[in-house]
């Protein structure tokens, strides 16, 4: 899988770092968690509660809620409107599962 | 519940302008928005970004910093991280914020809510790898990233151009961009050319879009029908006819852009009413010359009132705040028509070249009122563009039958990506106008909330009849 997305060299990024699917991920202080995940090559985020397709960000302005994520722990969370913090636990949301009943 | 004059929602060019007019003339403002920073998504992250980002955004995203010092040193509020989920008639507004829910009241209520991409549906356009464009323009404000080598642009509009033109600054290189406006649309909005010209400045900046484009020998397909996405688990290759051949290009992203409609939930909880707007094909609130919707108190103004830009939006803006100061006793009629006069006149010369826009990148019909059976309509609960037809065949005749049938727009987005697809769809079979075919019924909370979020309510007396 390709990565779709590449960082601008710029001078003065300041970073933090994160963990997105158990792998540490140095990403850009207050980018959202959606922009962290497609900057770490992460292909999909959720799968489907309907048919368990894989989805990734998609509108990035709130409107179209397929960045959901489960974030320090916690499932459901609109990643395209939370930002990243320090030491973040970034992992995909499984839709149809024994989990999330 | 707390109490404030006047609540501005959205931090877009819209709001901010308001805000910064109310409070400049004595208003106490409370500007609410879900982004952390101002700058709503035109002027994304304008005070944070770095400046060779700014330089590569060009001009018209660096005018936002004026305003939002403007707003910074005008006296109102600023709330950022903060999501609305309820507005009703009474100008009661419901937030949630740091994951707890409140109430305010204010004797007025500025919507700015703003646009969102027109959502078109298209086969293959749920894989991962298929994103609108004003998504990716997102991600390089915010997040400097653009899209590696070979991507995609597909449809048709302005903001397609101007993405691609900021792409080639950043030295990506562009697949290919395939353009989707049909060729007759040209015809249909040369009648509107003169007047456009009069805001010419618009149409100078597309050509040399192109021009630039063009010089970068970016291969660029014009007419292009029939735009797939293919792939399993993410997007493999774009697929579209061009001059009656199949034509197949591979690549891990693909941007999409018909267009942009006003992101109307708010205003439509709110129970303001609004018109199918058959030239921008979209929901449209009804708004006098202040921004005044059809409800007491509620005044909508920008891309969230019908599509007009960032400047327009920075103009109506002023006017709505102008208004809301005038009905809050803080300005005179006389002063407010003396200062808005000005506004009224630019927003109306900057509106001129909007007709030619919206029919020269009029999306094609074919794509709005007939997709295939199998493209998916609903993307949250996976309703195909078959099933809906089905209900309607079944009798269900209106948008908000094939919802209760189908589930279609009962997801987590709450309609807000298929609701004007099913009304298009229910248009074409059943040969009725859009205002028949109806509008998704948009009721609170417009986000969704835990039940913990809304049994935390402090007042929930006030919050009962909402």
């Amino acid at each position: 899988m390709p990565q779709r997305f590449r960082r601008l060299q710029e001078p003065d990024g300041r970073w933090v770092e994160v963990e997105i699917e158990g792998t540490k991920t140095r990403v850009l202080e207050g980018e959202s968690v959606a922009a962290a995940i497609f900057a770490s090559g992460l292909p999909w985020c959720r799968t489907t509660p309907v048919s368990g397709a894989p989805r990734a960000p998609y509108c990035m302005m709130g409107v179209c809620f397929e960045c959901l994520v489960e974030i320090n722990g916690v499932p459901n969370r609109q990643s395209c409107q939370i930002s990243v913090e320090q030491g973040m636990q970034i992992r995909r949301q499984p839709g149809a599962s024994p989990e999330y009943p | 519940m707390e109490h404030h004059e006047l609540i501005v929602i959205g931090g877009g060019p819209a709001g901010l302008a308001a805000a910064t007019a109310a409070a400049n003339e004595g208003a106490e403002c409370l500007l609410l928005d879900e982004q952390s920073t101002p700058g709503g998504q035109v002027y994304r992250a304008v005070q944070t970004v770095p400046e060779q980002r700014a330089r590569l955004l060009g001009p018209d995203y660096q005018a936002g910093r004026d305003l939002v010092t403007q707003f910074e040193q005008s006296g109102a509020r600023h709330l950022p991280n903060t999501t609305v989920w309820n507005l009703n008639g009474r100008c009661e507004v419901g937030i949630l914020r740091d994951g707890k829910t409140s109430l305010l009241h204010a004797k007025r209520v500025i919507i700015a809510s703003g646009a969102m991409e027109r959502p078109v549906p298209f086969p293959g356009w749920t894989l991962p790898g298929v994103m609108p464009a004003g998504a990716g323009q997102i991600l390089l404000k915010s997040s400097a990233l653009v899209p590696a080598d070979g991507l995609v642009l597909a449809g048709s509009g302005p903001l397609l151009l101007l993405l691609a033109w900021q792409y080639l600054q950043a030295g990506v290189s562009i697949g290919a961009i395939l353009d989707m406006t049909p060729h007759g649309n040209f015809w249909r909005a040369l009648p509107r050319l003169p007047e456009a010209l009069l805001a010419h400045h618009y149409i100078i900046k597309g050509l040399r879009y192109q021009l630039q484009l063009k010089m970068a020998r970016v291969p660029y397909f014009t007419g292009v029908r029939n735009l797939r996405a293919t792939g399993t688990d993410s997007i493999e290759a774009v697929e579209f006819d061009h001059r009656n051949t199949s034509k197949r290009i591979e690549t891990s992203l693909l941007l999409t852009h018909f267009g942009v409609v006003p992101d109307s939930h708010l205003s439509r909880c709110a129970g303001c009413d609004h018109r199918w707007d058959s030239a921008q094909l979209c929901w449209r609130p009804q708004t006098d010359e202040w921004c005044n919707s059809s409800l007491a108190g509620i005044a909508i103004a920008g891309d969230g009132a019908g599509i007009g830009g960032a400047v327009a939006a920075r103009h109506a803006g002023r006017i709505a705040g102008l208004g809301s100061a005038h009905a809050l006793g803080h300005v005179g009629s006389m002063r407010r028509d003396e200062i808005g006069r000005d506004d009224q006149r630019w927003l109306n010369d900057d509106l001129r070249v909007r007709p030619f826009l919206e029919a020269m990148f009029r999306p094609p019909p074919e794509l709005l009122y007939q997709p295939d059976d199998a493209t998916v309509i609903c993307r949250c609960e996976e309703i195909t563009a078959g099933q809906v037809r089905r209900a309607i065949q079944d009798g269900h005749h209106d948008t908000n039958q094939v919802k209760f049938l189908t589930r279609c727009g009962m997801g987590p987005c709450q309609g807000r990506q298929c609701n004007n697809a099913v009304g298009q769809l229910l248009a074409h079979e059943l040969d009725v106008d859009m205002m028949a075919a109806g509008g998704y019924r948009i009721r609170p909370p417009i986000r969704p909330l835990t039940i913990s979020q809304l049994a935390a309510l402090e007042d929930m007396q006030a919050g009962g009849g909402a």
